[in-house]
């Protein structure tokens, strides 16, 4: 993973609705990576072209290239399933699987694809709940309902069961947009943590959790990439006027 | 306004209340132990039962389920999955039309395909017939099912590198599986009820069946058999056949939730 991730030319389309306009951004490596901007200026989008989920909706296309460790998620013949393996996703709302316990949905990963060594399992689940942060507090109630949990844990359950499946690259779509302050922080902490191992690429909707997490900063506006850069320029010091608008707060 | 609401549910529960006490008074009598161990008797004779019938019927809901529960549920599935626009339409509205065709003219369809190729009555064209009724409900009941489980738990599982089907199989399905369990339970509980698409499949038979390619006994033609003749006698073996065909649907509705439970099952 010393490249990084390497994005080049990336447009992206729901239908007519061109909401990419040619993306060139190089994500560094075992740092966190905010992305910042207004409702709807194609932030979510753009994550989710790093792990190719934008085109399991109907009628979303991508144009482009995305070099992750140098080889292009988007060359003809890439299994969009192997891609998604090693780039891990959490999503806005916490979302355990409904009809699985709290263990079963951090080892559904490796279960789904065909693991049932039942003591590797058990390994994985915990060694990910540990990193999740969460393994204290749901040690005892594994048999319970992921859903079940707090909002809190429940996302760093989805977490959990994202890196349970050793990925490279975290994707995070405004993890905390639905928690209170104090499993906001919990979850920052995570991700401060996580960083260690993994390339992080943050959404959020939180100038200030991008301040405080993140290494680089790109901020988006109506599907271009505005400015991108070291998080404390970009926030002290930026270079587009739009950019200054939005984080002094004058739209958005 | 609450006494109204409470007023309409009981309205709506009352019909078969009143269906299951008039049942209960009128057939009764008649459920004994030979009602569930014997054979009917000649006409003239006391006692007897409906034991071929029982098993008949049963055997029937499992084979209609046998031919129409895969072929629905699969079906059900492509229709919820399919990218495709015209095909799941077409479908859609073909399985709407026949929800409401006549289950009588499904009769008609099953004699000419099974039982004028065969060349004789039989349990196999009984089933088929139940089947093609069973389909369109456990399909759009499927369909509807899968597009309940949200968008979420969809993206989830593809975001962790699951390939489509596992994610269908493994994670939609079960979400979706007390609603499909219950679309199951309406199908089978219509098609123990119907009479007429029995008369020229199942055909019906006073003794024990051998094999399925033979006319094979049910309780709604028995029943029907029995309400017809001019005997007090039949008269009351066909109230007590038509509350055991009641309870039979209730029993088997019962014990399927009760096998299929799952520990969270999110759609109800």
């Amino acid at each position: 993973m010393a490249d990084g991730i390497l994005v080049k030319d990336l447009n992206a389309w729901f239908g007519t609705l061109h909401v990419l306009r040619d993306i060139g951004l190089a994500i560094a490596p075992k740092a966190v990576t905010a992305i910042i901007g207004p409702s709807g200026c194609g932030k979510s989008t753009f994550i989710r072209c790093l792990n190719r989920m934008h085109e399991v909706v109907p009628s979303a296309r991508v144009s482009g290239t995305v070099l992750v460790e140098g080889a292009n998620l988007y060359a003809p013949g890439v299994d969009p399933v192997e891609v998604r393996r090693k780039i891990g996703m959490v999503f806005q709302r916490a979302n355990p699987f409904p009809t699985m316990s709290a263990f079963d949905n951090v080892a559904a990963g490796l279960r789904l694809a065909g693991m049932r060594n039942r003591a590797v399992l058990n390994d994985a689940v915990e060694r990910a709940l540990t990193h999740a942060a969460l393994w204290d507090e749901v040690k005892d109630r594994l048999d319970k309902p992921g859903s079940s949990l707090s909002g809190g844990q429940q996302q760093r359950l989805c977490i959990a069961r994202a890196l349970a499946v050793e990925p490279e690259v975290m994707l995070m779509d405004e993890p905390c947009s639905a928690l209170d302050p104090i499993a906001t922080a919990k979850i920052e902490e995570l991700i401060l943590e996580l960083r260690k191992d993994l390339t992080i690429v943050i959404v959020t909707h939180n100038m200030q959790q991008a301040a405080r997490v993140s290494e680089a900063t790109g901020f988006f506006l109506l599907g271009e990439l505005v400015e991108f850069g070291v998080t404390r320029e970009l926030f002290t010091n930026p270079r587009d006027k739009r950019t200054e608008d939005y984080i002094t707060g004058r739209f958005g | 306004m609450s006494a109204l609401t409470a007023g309409s549910a009981l309205a709506v529960v009352l019909p078969l209340i009143l269906l299951f006490g008039f049942l209960l008074h009128q057939g009764a009598s008649a459920v004994n132990v030979d009602f569930f161990t014997r054979l009917p008797k000649p006409v003239g004779e006391a006692g007897g039962g409906m034991a071929n019938a029982i098993v008949g019927s049963l055997i029937l809901i499992a084979l209609a389920g046998a031919l129409g529960l895969p072929l629905g549920i699969l079906g059900g599935v492509y229709l919820t999955e399919s990218r495709d626009r015209r095909l799941p339409w077409l479908i859609r509205f073909v399985a709407d039309v026949l929800n409401g065709v006549p289950s009588i003219v499904i009769g008609i369809f099953a004699y000419t395909v099974v039982v004028l190729p065969m060349r004789r009555f039989s349990a196999l064209a009984g089933g088929v017939a139940l089947a093609v009724i069973m389909l369109p409900i456990v399909l759009r009941t499927t369909e509807e099912m899968m597009r309940l489980v949200p968008a979420s738990l969809r993206e989830a599982a593809l975001a962790l590198g699951l390939p489509e089907w596992k994610v269908i199989l493994r994670v939609v399905l079960p979400t979706a599986r007390a609603g499909i369990i219950t679309g199951v339970m309406v199908a089978i509980a219509r098609v123990a009820g119907e009479t007429a698409p029995l008369l020229f499949t199942a055909f019906g038979n006073r003794f024990w069946h051998q094999r399925l390619d033979q006319p094979i006994a049910a309780l709604p033609l028995q029943i029907f058999a029995y309400a017809i003749a001019p005997y007090d006698d039949w008269h009351r073996q066909a109230w007590a056949g038509a509350l055991v065909l009641i309870a039979l649907v209730f029993l088997v509705s019962l014990a399927a939730r009760i096998a299929t439970r799952g520990r969270y099952s999110a759609v109800r």
